[in-house]
């Protein structure tokens, strides 16, 4: 199964760094070897200074790497002309742009510069590619406006529909959901995912969005400071704990029952039963304020969730008392510990 | 704006313009030439009075031709600067290189033998001295600006350094003009005062050759020019060259500045204010049209400035550094009011 993966970019005992001034090298990570897979999103996840925007200068070739080589599609980074890198390579960066006076189409059309001429006219085959990819990535609605009455999503679909009218098998961006609202963020996810899927781009992005990540991507590159690069899909990196270890901090955990960081699981032990939903937030609530939610004990308060306006609490003395809403159960809990 | 996509419409009514402005600049001056007349001397027939045609011919055409080939140059140079820095306030003499071209000018003027008014009659090497003069000086102020720029990310930052900077090459002029006669810091003066008329008719041929070569090289860049709208790091990803670009960018500024300071003197305004008209005409900045239009644009109110030049009713001739900030500095102060609402700024 695994043989069927087509690896488009490979890294071979990799270093990345700066060259500072004088020429020292500092070097922050070496030995990196790496596999991008076409038709996958890969996600490149780790803290700030954890080298994700090193690595990814560097796979871009605007950063000279340190050791070790890249190979682009079984050719050796280093060999490309900058045309060829062009067709090759298509990028998205959180660079500001000066591009507000264009519309949506030209800056796209921009894209088609590595196979335009010297004054870069169009040709009725660039102008179709352009619409194709304007639709692809689903903003062909907003072509003739211009960039800057676009929203900040929007304009992240255009920068995704350059790179598609750039046609090529790879696409690199650098966190293309940081200033995204919520829902900009999903759709941009899922057009990388449906262009992974539909179109074999190989789509490496680097984000700090982990449930975006766990939901849509199919690999993980994980990069931490002081560690190697560790690689696999989400859920086996979660299960087996590697995940969780690249961002506990003091106090931060990783819980792999919700896939969420979390403040440090608190140990004062609360029931809670009954309804799964009304459970799931008393939980929820029960977490924020202190306690744990857990199986119920004799020896503990708990929590019965008959209905989200039907909740009730058991005392070990065995008092009860009944609450109508999430926010009486936190209440009435917290006067009784008191 | 009113021209909002309509492209072609800027193009007629611009070259209109262009049209009308040249006529009137041969028409009026501080002796009124009768249409007329002006269709007579210029088709080679005897004027009604002598003194016409050697006005207009001497005078108006030379002055009207380096007009329009001076204000597309310094437009065009202005274009360059504001997309290679990406700051809309950029240009030849806020960034201090009309003041590196001016030095350049006053080293070969002050102490190497005067202007081109006493050269008249030399080759072309002595024109070539003062542009080349001049080059050398813009590029050496261009050359610490692009030094300050890899240094310093604000924009800001950078047009405050270029303005220093523009300070300190003036101060060296004044301790050149200090220790020369006083017949060549006269010269010098009124060189300084900005002048389209200075150019002769037998110089003509080679300011255009200077400037022409500069505008030929800036319709050149029209494609990597767009890609850098995007940054370098996404040009450089399209397959522009970053580094020679950049230099190309900056030897056709320089070019362009130096050949129009050497010839007409220091020009403020213009290559700053053209580029936003000519945008907010188009209503884009996609350099395809834009570049274009700023250069016809430059010519049109370079073609201004030396009709506004003359006071009417009068025989005076108003200095032209005088004049180009009455139409430059309103468009600027409008630019910077209206910059939340104006799309090329966002």
């Amino acid at each position: 199964m695994f043989e069927t993966r087509q690896a488009v970019i490979e890294t071979k005992e990799l270093g990345i760094g700066y060259t500072l001034k004088g020429g020292k090298q500092k070097l922050v990570h070496g030995g990196l070897n790496l596999r991008l897979y076409a038709g996958e999103v890969t996600c490149l996840l780790g803290l700030n200074g954890a080298g994700k925007s090193t690595l990814l200068r560097t796979l871009c070739g605007f950063q000279k790497a340190l050791a070790g080589e890249i190979y682009l599609q079984g050719k050796r980074l280093d060999l490309f002309s900058s045309l060829d890198f062009s067709l090759a390579v298509g990028v998205v960066l959180t660079e500001k742009t000066n591009a507000g006076g264009i519309t949506a189409y030209e800056l796209v059309s921009f894209g088609r510069h590595p196979y335009t001429g010297f004054f870069g006219r169009l040709r009725e085959e660039d102008h179709r590619v352009i619409q194709e990819a304007l639709e692809s990535a689903g903003i062909a609605h907003k072509a003739h406006n211009r960039v800057a009455e676009l929203s900040d999503g929007e304009k992240q679909k255009v920068m995704i529909a350059k790179a598609l009218a750039q046609q090529c098998p790879i696409i690199l961006l650098d966190e293309p959901t940081a200033f995204l609202d919520v829902t900009s963020r999903i759709e941009t996810m899922v057009l990388l995912r449906k262009l992974a899927v539909e179109q074999n781009k190989a789509i490496l992005l680097s984000t700090h969005d982990m449930d975006m990540a766990i939901q849509m991507g199919d690999c993980f590159w994980l990069l931490d400071k002081e560690r190697s690069v560790k690689c696999g899909i989400p859920e086996d990196l979660i299960l087996n704990g590697t995940f969780g270890s690249f961002f506990e901090k003091d106090g931060i955990l990783f819980d792999p029952t919700t896939g969420k960081l979390n403040v440090e699981v608190p140990t004062d032990c609360i029931g809670v039963e009954g309804d799964f939903i009304t459970s799931y937030w008393v939980g929820n609530a029960l977490l924020r304020n202190g306690y744990r939610p857990a199986d119920v004990h004799k020896d503990r308060i708990h929590v019965v969730c008959n209905s989200p306006a039907d909740l009730r609490i058991n005392y070990p003395s065995g008092q009860e008392e009944t609450a109508k809403t999430v926010f009486e159960v936190i209440q009435l809990i917290k006067t009784k510990d008191k | 704006m009113v021209f909002t996509r309509n492209k072609s419409y800027v193009y007629v009514l611009l070259t209109a313009l262009l049209v009308v402005l040249f006529v009137i600049s041969l028409v009026y001056g501080s002796v009124s030439i009768p249409l007329g007349e002006v269709w007579n001397i210029l088709t080679g027939q005897d004027a009604e009075r002598a003194a016409w045609g050697h006005i207009l011919l001497q005078s108006r055409l030379p002055q009207s031709c380096t007009a329009i080939l001076a204000g597309a140059a310094l437009a065009g140079s202005g274009l360059l600067l504001q997309t290679l820095f990406k700051n809309p306030l950029a240009g030849p003499s806020i960034l201090g290189i009309t003041d590196g071209a001016n030095l350049g000018v006053a080293a070969v003027m002050l102490y190497f033998g005067g202007s081109f008014g006493q050269m008249t009659g030399l080759a072309i090497n002595a024109y070539l001295t003062i542009v080349l003069a001049a080059f050398v000086g813009a590029s050496a102020v261009l050359g610490v600006i692009i030094f300050f720029s890899t240094k310093v990310k604000s924009n800001v930052i950078l047009l405050i350094i270029g303005i220093m900077v523009g300070y300190l090459v003036s101060s060296v002029i004044s301790i050149l003009n200090y220790y020369a006669s006083a017949d060549k810091v006269h010269a010098f003066v009124m060189w300084g005062l900005g002048n389209f008329s200075g150019v002769s008719r037998e110089q003509l041929p080679y300011f255009a050759l200077f400037s022409l070569s500069g505008l030929f090289i800036a319709l050149l860049l029209i494609k990597p020019l767009n890609a850098l709208l995007l940054g370098e790091m996404y040009a450089a990803n399209l397959g522009v060259k970053i580094k020679r670009t950049r230099f190309l960018i900056l030897f056709c500024t320089g070019l362009l500045a130096a050949s129009v300071t050497a010839f007409c003197g220091p020009i403020s305004f213009i290559g700053l204010a053209v580029p936003h008209i000519a945008r907010l005409m188009l209503g884009s900045s996609n350099h395809n049209s834009l570049l274009p239009v700023t250069l016809i644009a430059g010519s049109c109110v370079a073609l201004l400035c030396t009709i506004l030049m003359v006071v009417p009713g009068s025989n005076t001739i108003l200095p032209l550094n005088a004049v180009t900030p009455l139409l430059g500095a309103p468009v600027i102060i409008y630019v910077l009011l209206n910059r939340k609402s104006i799309q090329y700024f966002n």
